[in-house]
């Protein structure tokens, strides 16, 4: 109870004027670091063609960029489970769940819809073949 | 607090609602930062639909050229290099405000602004390239979802510089007052936002457009 009444005033303290932020320069140059190194590995994997099997080399970039957005979301967008009360996290994993619907749902059903239904339309048509389609 | 010790026998008579009341957590320190944090998180299904369409319609050609026919990617590197130094000085900005050191941060706000601006100067030499070799939004649905996607996050960055000068303005005449430090922090979400979305735009589309 006690404790309740303490953390009650203490933010009555703070005022609403005062930003309650937590970044430091440590912060901002950690994550910096990261962002570049996280940036320059997939940059030099495709344009090295260091991994010649085009899927492997998707899967690995997609993963460096998975790894880079958790880094910017925690180094420059100062996310954690505590900011404003739980509420910012709680709106995150929404959207995330929600675009994680969007992109496999759309790229699975739409990628079957294509195989299943246009044989023609494969990608590696020829232009003329395009102008003679009805 | 006040209320609960003025009315002591209320408290008694139904304590499971004031026990709930004790309970529940005190709003948010600074309710503008939540709802720019879930006007950012709606932006984000947004560009979620556009990924979803450019991942859908991303290898159809129609007999037209590829992402590997178009893609410069050093230009890519540096136009991504741009944005993430853009990241940076505008985190140096907020250190300085923190300080309260106006004059400081806004000259970090002002570098922020340029390499916004040199971010936005090369993504449209790159875009007068691709209309100019014919390779424009209406040649195939690759390309048309290519411009929309990495259009609107130019159109986003466009509008943060709009944001940015509006804000030197109003720091330079009114100073560091709580309102403009407010501003600033929701600016700062927002060009780290668009950061985190060109991480994905740069390996979703160039790294993996590319990619046989």
């Amino acid at each position: 109870m006690s404790a309740h009444i303490e953390s009650h005033d203490h933010h009555d303290d703070h005022g609403h004027g005062e930003e309650v932020s937590h970044s430091t320069l440590k912060g901002y140059m950690v994550g910096f670091f990261l962002a570049v190194v996280l940036t320059a590995i997939p940059f030099w994997l495709v344009m090295g063609k260091v991994i010649p099997n085009p899927q492997t080399l998707a899967i690995v970039i997609l993963t460096f960029a998975a790894i880079q957005i958790v880094v910017h979301m925690i180094y420059f967008l100062h996310m954690d489970t505590k900011s404003q009360g739980g509420w910012n996290m709680l709106a995150l994993m929404f959207t995330l769940i929600l675009v994680v619907i969007t992109l496999t749902g759309s790229i699975w059903v739409m990628f079957h819809l294509n195989s299943n239904m246009m044989p023609g339309m494969s990608h590696d048509m020829t232009e003329q073949q395009v102008k003679n389609l009805p | 607090m006040s209320d609960i010790h003025a009315t002591p026998s209320a408290a008694v008579a139904d304590s499971q609602d004031l026990q709930f009341w004790m309970k529940e957590d005190h709003h948010p320190e600074n309710g503008t930062l939540l709802g720019f944090w879930i006007y950012l998180m709606s932006d984000c299904l947004i560009f979620a639909c556009l990924f979803a369409t450019y991942g859908v319609l991303g290898r159809s050609y129609a007999g037209g050229p590829s992402g590997a026919d178009l893609f410069e990617l050093p230009l890519v590197a540096v136009n991504t290099t741009m944005l993430l130094l853009s990241s940076i000085t505008y985190g140096f900005a907020v250190l300085e405000m923190q300080k309260n050191r106006r004059g400081t941060m806004m000259a970090w706000l002002i570098i922020t602004g340029l390499f916004g601006a040199a971010f936005l100067g090369i993504e449209l030499y790159e875009f007068a390239n691709l209309i100019h070799e014919g390779a424009g939004p209406q040649r195939s649905a690759f390309l048309s979802s290519f411009f929309t996607l990495v259009g609107t996050h130019g159109l986003h960055v466009t509008f943060g510089i709009v944001w940015l000068i509006t804000l030197l303005v109003q720091v330079g005449r009114f100073g560091l007052t709580p309102a403009n430090k407010r501003r600033i922090m929701c600016l700062s979400m927002f060009w780290h936002f668009l950061d985190v979305v060109w991480v994905g735009v740069f390996t979703f589309v160039y790294l993996m457009g590319v990619l046989p």
